[in-house]
């Protein structure tokens, strides 16, 4: 343990630390361009220069630079001013004084750090160097005479999202960051070089222009665009979520977030449902809150509750679900669903259908089984954990299910559930790194599921969980990869039916937020329900429409694949005479009678949390009892279904035109090849 | 001086193979597994080399080069980005990025070389060709190229012409050598005055009992 000094604070940290980092834990602020926790340290920038002693009598980048005993470290001499303001002065000598139209102005690292390290005047009188900006699709916009070369977006191309098509070309005076290929950034996670770039060369494409950072309300929430539950910021102006910018979770989404979540905000303020409507001669006719409730309710009272069933959607909080779940547990025992995309498991278990070893859990794995899923476009964050293990480890990954590019290079071991037994008889080489790992993990999508055998699968899947050991002391690799951000939530709250609902049997159907699925299942005389908050497939088919609540207008609790209850904050109001959704159902339940006995949102958590005391602990991870879960079945012969696209996934994408450019112009472009795949060691 | 880089030039060949197979599975091997893509810059000096050998042939004749293809064909080879190869070729000025002539004449002109008169064998090697720095002849046999400090002030002036340095130049032999390549006849490399090494032009100064012994002369 290194023992050392830093202006005179004496400090000892672990070995390996750099002085910056010591800094930091110290509360100093050393200011930086190129160095950012996430990613590799090229020392390029030169702004974190501090005084060492002993050692050369010049300043020395703090960043690459590993504390040892005995140092006496000065981060605010006159040498290191003098230093900072030289570099500093070295960096504007080519950057454009355009700040008052550039959109990183108010959140600009130069800037801040110009007005903080820098000189107050140039002695610069050359002209500036002139650059053509490539074009990086239409998520991400380029100004490059602004890129001060830290090669943040370089590393991070190359480290994090694994498609590599930045990089640092030419030199001295030409230098420049470029694709060279004309070639967009075919990332699902290009949206973060915008916020790891330190200055206005790679700004956000969509939010160009829009809004000053200091005009913006800042909310810090949940995502719900997959079952990751990213930590987001919603930036609002107004009644207008602006953008989203993702917020530090070490054990979740570290400090990135997908593209989806990123860019469909402007979806939010399109085609939403903003008032009731009702059915009325076959036609939707625009209603009061009064009407429709009244509708509601008596149908609700004429219908049979054994032909009574909720369906909720991918994007519901916990309250809402809950609220309905009682609703239709006071009118009778209706039949509950969450699983709208016919995803078949046994969920007696919760241990049968979490991400046990957690996400941060990725990083201790050895060998990680993939089974139909596509965590490239389910779940970026997972996807990115994945590649961090196989970068820092070369952690081996076997593959069963659709050969697609995830970014590392895995074994390919066979198309469908047949594979996954033939693995678990051990007849595949893969089986033997599986016995061999002491930390095996199995990651089971939903495209293992959402088929016929599903339960089968799923009874597979344990099996090869306990034959390769993947649960031991203090370890549980059994994961399984949910890909709708409100599944874990009803599963713990019972919004399931074992062996699914047969919908065309059914004469009441309450859509909540339910868009994923085929409606031509629902017999034309039922009466459709639906709420919700996008004009998408589900309120074409409604005989009442019950404006909803998207994820930024409400309070909402969220469980996300791991198991972990996180809390969502309302960041702008519903439009119009939408409401929150638990409040409808609320409302709905004095028209039919047996009043909810909660009246504040308070009082449903307590109802909540009574039933479900682990809903109760905000952002804890807590282990689930490995039980027995599944009975063995017949597993069919073809192969998992591949994802169905990642931009387009849900209402709120749908309803995004960025999000449908973004799908029409990689689709345009086709997707990176399998290179990858062949690589495989 | 900005590298000429045009990846969808006319002049890019579609394809692109090397002729050695071992010779790159030698280079490769070099390198601790893991860490193959250290092997991109002799790769890449492989690729230049081979294509030179082509061109010598070839009529018109033209020098080594990396095509696009080829620098796609490391990147293949080595399982990296094609950026990546890009990265390392654009850095470096050795690596010629678009068409030369056959015989490549770079001429120093930094400081020591300019004091002893690089600007006399600029004029001369520009009269005695017909183009200016930064172009190829006609009959693709020459490429004029201004370059920083080659490492040999010691005999200043002086100009690399491939892999070849010709020292303490004056404008007559400078035309001299040109013109002979040009009709194909052999040119001593090294000092155009016969100095040995970097010795002084007044002979041997230093270690000259050694200089004695193996029969340099001043």
């Amino acid at each position: 343990m290194p023992k050392l000094k830093i202006n005179d604070i004496e400090i000892e940290v672990a070995p390996g630390t750099s002085i910056l980092q010591a800094c930091e834990q110290l509360g100093i602020e050393v200011p930086r361009f190129c160095y950012h926790d996430k990613l590799s340290v090229p020392a390029n920038c030169r702004m974190c220069l501090v005084e060492v002693s002993p050692g050369p009598p010049k300043p020395q980048a703090s960043c690459a630079l590993a504390c040892a005993d005995n140092m006496v470290v000065k981060t605010n001499s006159e040498m290191v001013k003098k230093a900072r303001k030289g570099v500093m002065e070295m960096m504007l000598i080519n950057h454009p004084l355009d700040c008052p139209i550039c959109d990183q102005g108010g959140e600009c690292d130069l800037q801040d750090q110009a007005v903080a390290y820098g000189f107050d005047r140039s002695r610069y009188y050359e002209s500036k160097r002139a650059k053509t900006d490539p074009d990086l699709g239409p998520l991400v916009k380029t100004v490059m005479t602004r890129c001060i070369q830290c090669t943040r977006c370089v590393r991070f191309s190359e480290e994090v999202a694994g498609t590599g098509e930045l990089g640092y070309l030419h030199r001295g005076e030409n230098a420049e960051i470029g694709t060279f290929i004309e070639k967009a950034v075919d990332s699902e996670l290009s949206g973060n070089l915008i916020d790891i770039c330190p200055v206005g060369a790679l700004t956000n494409k969509p939010y160009a222009f829009k809004a000053r950072p200091w005009e913006l309300r800042k909310t810090e929430t949940i995502d719900v665009h997959d079952a990751v539950g990213s930590n987001i910021r919603v930036d609002a102006r107004g009644g207008e979520v602006m953008r989203i910018l993702p917020r530090l979770h070490e054990d979740v989404n570290e400090e990135w977030i997908g593209d989806r979540s990123r860019f469909s905000c402007d979806g939010l303020k399109h085609r939403r449902l903003d008032r009731p409507w009702l059915r009325e001669n076959g036609k939707l006719r625009e209603a009061v809150w009064d009407e429709a409730l009244e509708a509601v309710a008596a149908r609700l009272r004429k219908s049979k509750l054994t032909s009574t069933a909720a369906l909720a959607g991918d994007l519901c909080d916990v309250e809402s679900m809950a609220a309905l779940n009682d609703l239709m547990g006071l009118a009778g025992g209706a039949q509950m669903e969450c699983r709208s995309d016919g995803a078949q498991f046994d969920a007696s278990a919760r241990c049968g259908y979490l991400f046990n070893s957690g996400i941060a859990g990725i990083e201790q794995a050895d060998a990680i089984l993939l089974v139909g899923t596509n965590p490239r476009h389910e779940a970026t964050m997972v996807n990115a954990r994945i590649r961090k293990a196989w970068l820092a480890r070369r952690v081996k990954v076997g593959v069963i299910g659709p050969a697609v590019d995830l970014t590392y290079p895995y074994a390919h071991i066979g198309e469908g559930p047949g594979d996954l037994e033939a693995l678990a008889s051990g007849k595949h080489e893969f089986a033997k790194i599986l016995e061999k790992a002491e930390r095996p993990m199995i990651i089971v999508g939903m495209g293992a599921f959402a088929r016929e055998d599903g339960m089968a699968v799923h009874a597979l899947a344990r099996e090869v969980a306990e034959k390769f050991k993947m649960v031991r002391d203090g370890w549980n690799g059994f994961n399984v990869l949910h890909t709708a951000a409100s599944r874990v939530g009803a599963l713990d709250i019972g919004f399931w039916t074992e062996g699914g609902v047969d919908l065309s049997a059914m004469d009441f159907v309450w859509l909540l937020g339910a868009d994923e699925f085929d409606l031509s299942q629902i017999p034309a005389k039922a009466f459709v329900v639906y709420q919700g908050h996008h004009g998408d497939a589900g309120a074409a088919r409604a005989d009442v429409i019950l404006p909803g609540a998207a994820y930024t207008e409400k309070d909402g609790l969220y469980v996300n694949t791991e198991g972990r209850p996180q809390l969502a904050k309302m960041a702008v109001h519903p439009p119009g005479q939408a409401r929150e959704d638990w409040k409808i159902i609320r409302a709905l339940s004095e028209y039919t009678g047996k009043v909810l006995p909660y009246n504040d949102l308070f009082q449903l958590r307590q109802r909540i949390v009574n039933e479900w005391p682990h809903l109760g602990e905000i952002d804890s991870f807590p282990r689930a009892e490995w039980n027995k879960f599944a009975g063995k079945g017949r597993i069919l012969k073809d192969g998992f279904k591949a994802s169905g696209g990642y931009y387009l996934a849900n209402a709120i994408c749908r309803a995004s035109p960025t999000m449908k450019e973004g799908d029409a112009f990689f689709r345009r472009r086709g997707r990176a090849g399998t290179r990858h795949a062949e690589a495989a060691e | 001086m900005k590298k000429p880089f045009d990846l969808n030039a006319d002049y890019q060949p579609e394809m692109f193979s090397f002729h050695d197979e071992k010779k790159v599975k030698e280079i490769i091997a070099r390198y601790p597994r893991g860490f193959q893509r250290s092997a991109v810059m002799p790769l890449l000096d492989l690729a230049q080399r081979q294509v030179g050998e082509d061109g010598a042939k070839a009529n018109p004749p033209y020098g080594g080069w990396i095509p696009r293809a080829a620098m796609d064909e490391i990147a293949r080879i080595l399982e990296l980005q094609p950026i990546k190869v890009y990265e390392v070729a654009t850095f470096y000025s050795m690596y010629n990025l678009a068409p030369v002539g056959k015989y490549l004449v770079q001429l120093c002109t930094t400081t020591p070389c300019w004091l002893c008169g690089s600007d006399d064998i600029v004029k001369s090697c520009e009269r005695t060709l017909g183009i200016h720095a930064g172009e190829t002849t006609k009959d693709g046999l020459f490429t004029l190229m201004e370059v920083e400090c080659l490492g040999a002030c010691v005999n200043a002036p002086m100009v690399q012409i491939n892999d070849d340095y010709y020292e303490d130049l004056t404008a007559a032999r400078m035309s001299e050598i040109l013109n002979a390549l040009k009709d194909g006849k052999p040119v001593p490399a090294g000092s155009q005055t016969g100095r040995r090494g970097s010795m002084a032009q007044s002979g041997p100064t230093s270690l000259q009992k050694l200089a004695k012994k193996t029969g340099v002369k001043g």
